[in-house]
């Protein structure tokens, strides 16, 4: 007999805002990582003389420089965010399927406004 | 373990397309619904397709399960698929459709928007059509032990309860443990080797909050485990999809209060 095949799963699964969220923290989360990485390459060139921090100036200065920094920026935010969201939850609060609709979006687009707010006043 | 794509004996083709058989009259029916459904069978070693069925919806009930009687009745009798109670009770109809699970009895077609797509429940071993196996979540239902346990001796007729007691029940024993929570949460896909998932979970606090049950320490002893309990990351898509309108993220998320209270 020929072995069962996997039923698909995220292939045919409707996302819901929640599943949106939740997979957006995880991410969130690697790219903190990775974010962390940068500024600490920045606090030791600063630490380390002027030749190093140009070094380190020249490639934060670049657009892709500035997209890290803005990436890294949301993504602590919209952690942040969804972490006091996950706080909710484990006190037992904000449970039901409309309340957790309406949070995912208000996680997502407070973290978007946040962010902008940041680089336009920064 | 995370597998985002699907094994090569498990991706899905195109299937043969089954037009509806002329009404009564003779006349092609003026009013079908197209229907996609997963196929396959353990009788060759084709992989995995989608059929593509008409439906005369003016010979056919409202729900998503008439038409799949429908279809197995008067289209294709190869159509595998389990059902029972067509009334949201036995939990034997669960399956994907539209993109998220429900029990095919309860989903009225008109619901749906555009064709009528169904899945077996996401991410299991498939038997034959739409039938998953579930031997690993009933096994995982019978370790969490869904019985009374009493130290006491049993008084002499039954065990009583308050109605306030009774109370905290609701919300729980509703569950007709149909698998539709279980199978769309992506935690339970990647380990349902070792989390419990939510159905089972919800009975677990089914049984935890019990007034008449005497056994929370040992029953707490057995689910404090980072993958039995602990893979719940509050991903939602249980209470999204549970077609009983239960929440069994919120249950975990009681367990897991319990979890600290009592070390506390």
């Amino acid at each position: 007999m020929p072995s069962r095949p996997l039923s698909p799963h995220l292939q045919v699964y409707r996302w819901p805002a929640a599943m949106l969220t939740s997979i957006i923290h995880r991410a969130t989360g690697l790219a903190l990582y990775g974010g962390t990485l940068f500024l600490t390459w920045w606090l030791i060139a600063a630490a380390t003389g002027p030749d190093a921090y140009a070094a380190f100036q020249s490639i934060a200065g670049l657009w892709i420089g500035k997209l890290v920094l803005i990436g890294f920026s949301w993504s602590l935010i919209y952690h942040l965010l969804n972490g006091v969201r996950h706080l909710h939850w484990d006190a037992g609060l904000g449970f039901d399927n409309e309340r957790v609709e309406r949070s995912s979006w208000i996680v997502i687009a407070a973290s978007v406004l946040l962010t902008l707010i940041i680089w336009l006043l920064a | 373990m995370v597998e985002l794509r699907l094994p090569k004996n498990s991706r899905v083709k195109k299937g043969k397309h089954w037009p509806a058989p002329d009404n009564k009259d003779g006349n092609r029916p003026p009013r079908t619904r197209t229907y996609r459904v997963y196929r396959w069978s353990p009788d060759d070693s084709d992989n995995p397709c989608l059929d593509t069925y008409e439906v005369d919806l003016d010979t056919c009930g409202p729900m998503v399960l008439d038409g799949l009687i429908k279809i197995k009745n008067e289209i294709d009798p190869t159509l595998t698929f389990r059902r029972s109670c067509r009334e949201g009770v036995c939990g034997s109809c669960a399956m994907n459709v539209d993109g998220s699970n429900t029990l095919a009895c309860t989903k009225a077609m008109d619901e749906i928007k555009g064709d009528v797509k169904i899945y077996p429940l996401p991410h299991t071993q498939v038997v034959k059509d739409l039938v998953s196996d579930l031997t690993n979540f009933y096994a995982q239902y019978a370790s969490i032990e869904p019985w009374l346990h009493t130290d006491t001796p049993a008084p002499e007729k039954e065990w009583r309860q308050s109605e306030e007691d009774r109370a905290k029940l609701d919300g729980l024993y509703e569950c007709v443990m149909c698998a539709c929570c279980s199978t769309a949460c992506p935690s339970y896909w990647w380990n349902s080797e070792r989390y419990l998932g939510p159905a089972v979970l919800l009975q677990a606090y089914r049984w935890l909050i019990d007034s008449r049950d005497e056994a929370a320490g040992e029953r707490l002893d057995n689910l404090e485990d980072p993958f039995r309990l602990y893979r719940c990351h509050t991903i939602m898509n249980c209470a999204n999809t549970c077609p009983k309108g239960l929440n069994p993220a919120k249950a975990i998320a009681k367990i897991k209060k319990m979890m600290v209270a009592r070390e506390v």
